[in-house]
């Protein structure tokens, strides 16, 4: 078998090599980035004209939120004068005018632009996306990483279920779930919200707002709102940062393992190095870079929910905002919300491959 | 290791036609290769099954054991839920809301007034109902623009993958909200709202299959056996249905317990934003736990507990099977001590036509061959 494995070698890494070569020729770092940026124009694009003539397809957006509520006549004038009785491909073109200045309309329940809704809720959603990634990568790659070192024993049969558990866990239940345990049981965390109200009151006082609750708090300088904030938070990263958790945690055990049955493993276990310095040593780093990668495909996930998440712990973020205005059938603002969702989705997945290119260079090709 | 010593490289493994049939063409290297199971023993999960050993055989029992429940439970609702997932009262008057678990309602009610017991029952049936549903469209849909995309190659490939790549990458509940708007308005009645969730899942879904039948039908369409078809004469429809298809569909049954699993979740996510199916038409586990949200404050847990237990279960046990399956598929993942038996049927079940690669330097084959020795020198 070895002598397989080693007519086979050199004939491949030699071929990979003259690729590898050649298309380094081609263009380094900075190329791959123009061209991936280059690529993010036609998947806003793309999602942005699907979702606008998916929401045209029922109709005009008057009629969804304000139907019961305006005789015929007044609703042909609200129609008329926003527009919607025009052409759809003028309307179209208008809106993509309009997304390309940033702005994204105005939301009809509450008269609100999205842009605004953005800035106003934008934070409350990323400072909880960021909580999450901290609860799942202090879980998931260490369990990760015990799962791969003990693999097919008991533990690794453990992990591997308390994987699939998290991710089959709607986040909604786990949410309800947390709060029977810990806020009506257990009666030691709040229930639902940001923060309570004083310290709300606290930190609207402040002369710079940032939408961050725990740097707003930490601003304050009161202890007891920094604890309030934090405290408030604990559910609702916990809830979303287990969904993730346990894709970390798959991830890792899988690539660990793949690279634990590596030729350099291979060496390294010949030389006497033991197993579990092999997982900590020789296998953890090169299994990490995948990681990277998928954290960018994680961000959908996070997004979908965080949607949940938010509406079930009443954090008031873009996710639990576009929950109440589907509520009410306010379909200009759920447009709006989710163009703005497909931007950041873009742009985030733009930034992680560029991050993985400089950190693996296979990646340029 | 003697077994395998046959180099890969040359004129391949198999003398030609020194064997009947091209699968085992490949690998006869492999000397110790056990006789075609029977037809019961190539099924699918069946298969599986007897290859894999240990835990992994725990875990897909398991999952086998629970999906079991849960399509009894599914198809024989109407048989064992004592009420109607729309009933509020029977003879002795009505069940009042938010009763705890009594022996007339071993679950309790919920603040509607609905018996949850039944309503879980019945959410079974719903929720198969969208999976299959939406397993059936989206490999329809799915395979076939895959296949269509990677064989014919083209704008039209590029143009389809720019566009799946863009779906892929956003995130599915909101496509599936922003699907359930357009197909139902977000009311629905039973084979509205079944069809919308449906629907909304399978757009989500259509990206994965198309990508790994495209990736399968580039692969394969440059395979010798598609070129001899060609020169035959064969039309291309024939070709991509008959011989590219055939051969690309391995990884199908991965992807689809995976979706299911996946399905199943959407449906709730849906149900629990208001997207779902109204009460009154079928029951859905997402729109109860979404109104027990507010009994969970007050101390109130059956209304909640029960269907969200029912969503994590369905899941578990198909996501179970799916994982195993996946594993089994991949030699990288099988167990150290994978049974020699099973792993000499890689080549077989896997889409490595022994004939094609004949004269080729090693090709998959040899990998497959490599791969299953490993296992068994450990």
């Amino acid at each position: 078998m070895s002598s397989l494995i080693s007519e086979a070698a050199p004939e491949t890494a030699a071929e990979s090599t003259t690729t590898f070569k050649k298309q380094r020729n081609g263009g380094g770092l900075g190329r791959y980035i123009v061209v991936r940026f280059l690529l993010i124009i036609p998947t806003i694009f793309i999602l942005v004209t699907l979702v606008f003539f998916l929401m045209r397809l029922t109709g005009d957006p008057i009629t969804a939120a304000l139907g019961g509520r305006l005789n015929a006549t007044q609703l042909q004038e609200r129609i008329h004068a926003a527009g919607y009785d025009r052409p759809i491909l003028v309307q179209y073109f208008e809106y993509l005018g309009q997304i390309a200045t940033g702005n994204f309309g105005t939301s009809i329940s509450d008269n609100r632009p999205i842009t605004t809704i953005l800035v106003t809720y934008g934070a409350a959603t990323l400072e909880l996306a960021f909580y999450a990634l901290i609860v799942a990568f202090i879980v998931g790659i260490p369990l990760g990483l015990v799962a791969a070192y003990f693999r097919d024993k008991g533990q690794d049969a453990v992990l591997r279920v308390f994987a699939i558990l998290c991710y089959a866990t709607p986040v909604f239940f786990a949410g309800i779930l947390l709060k029977l345990i810990f806020s009506v049981w257990l009666n030691v965390l709040p229930v639902a919200g940001r923060a309570s109200t004083g310290s709300e009151f606290e930190m609207q006082d402040l002369p710079h707002t940032t939408g961050f609750y725990l740097i707003d708090a930490f601003q304050t300088g009161d202890p007891a709102v920094i604890s309030d904030v934090l405290l408030h938070a604990v559910l609702p990263a916990v809830t979303l940062g287990l969904l993730t958790a346990g894709i970390f945690l798959r991830l890792v055990r899988t690539n660990v393992i793949g690279t634990l049955n590596t030729d350099y493993v291979d060496a390294a276990r010949s030389r006497g190095v033991s197993e579990y310095r092999l997982v900590r040593k020789h296998a953890y780093k090169p299994a990490l870079i995948p990681i990277i990668t998928v954290i960018g495909l994680q961000i959908a996930l996070l997004l979908s929910g965080a949607v949940l998440t938010e509406s079930t712990f009443e954090w008031k973020g873009l996710g639990f905002q576009l929950a109440q205005y589907l509520g009410a059938r306010d379909f200009v603002a759920v447009q709006g919300i989710v163009a703005l969702l497909a931007v950041i989705v873009a742009i985030t997945n733009f930034i992680v491959d560029v991050a993985a290119a400089i950190i693996d260079p296979r990646v340029r090709y | 290791m003697s077994t395998i010593t046959t180099p890969p490289s040359g004129t391949g493994g198999g003398a030609p036609g020194s064997s009947p049939e091209p699968g085992s063409g490949a690998s006869t290297s492999v000397s110790s290769r056990p006789a075609k199971p029977s037809l019961f023993g190539r099924l699918p999960v069946v298969h599986q099954l007897r290859q894999s050993v240990g835990l992994q055989r725990g875990m897909l029992v398991a999952g086998l054991i629970i999906t079991a429940v849960y399509v009894i439970c599914a198809v024989f609702a109407q048989w064992i839920a004592p009420y109607g997932f729309a009933q509020l009262r029977d003879a002795s008057g009505p069940f009042g809301s938010q009763q705890p678990p009594s022996p007339s309602h071993i679950w309790g009610t919920t603040v509607g007034g609905y018996d949850v017991f039944s309503r879980v029952i019945w959410g079974a049936q719903t929720a198969l109902e969208v999976m299959v549903v939406a397993i059936i469209l989206s490999i329809f849909v799915g395979v076939f623009l895959g296949l269509v995309s990677g064989y014919l190659g083209g704008w039209l490939d590029r143009v389809l993958v720019v566009i799946a790549d863009a779906i892929y990458a956003f995130p599915s509940l909101l496509l599936a909200i922003v699907m359930s708007i357009v197909i139902s308005g977000g009311q629905s009645n039973l084979y509205g709202g079944i069809l919308a969730a449906a629907i909304s899942i399978t757009v989500v879904y259509i990206p994965q299959y198309f990508r790994v039948i495209r990736s399968e039908a580039v692969r394969i369409k440059s395979e010798a056996f598609v070129e001899s078809a060609m020169v035959i004469g064969a039309s291309t429809p024939r070709i991509m249905f008959r011989h590219v298809l055939r051969n690309s569909t391995r990884t199908l049954p991965l992807i689809f317990t995976l979706n299911a699993s996946e399905a199943v979740l959407t449906l709730a996510g849906l149900g629990f934003l208001g997207f779902g199916i109204e009460p009154t038409a079928a029951a859905e586990w997402g729109y109860d736990l979404n109104k027990s949200l507010s009994d969970v404050t007050s101390g109130i847990w059956w209304t909640a507990i029960f269907p969200g237990l029912a969503i994590v279960l369905s899941v578990l046990g198909v996501t179970l099977v799916g994982e195993s399956l996946n594993d089994l598929a991949d030699p990288r993942l099988r167990g150290r001590r994978a049974v020699a038996a099973a792993s000499g049927t890689v080549a077989q079940t896997s889409v490595v036509p022994g004939g094609p690669l004949e004269g080729g330097p090693g090709g998959l084959a040899g990998l497959e061959d490599t791969e299953g020795g490993d296992d068994r020198d450990r």
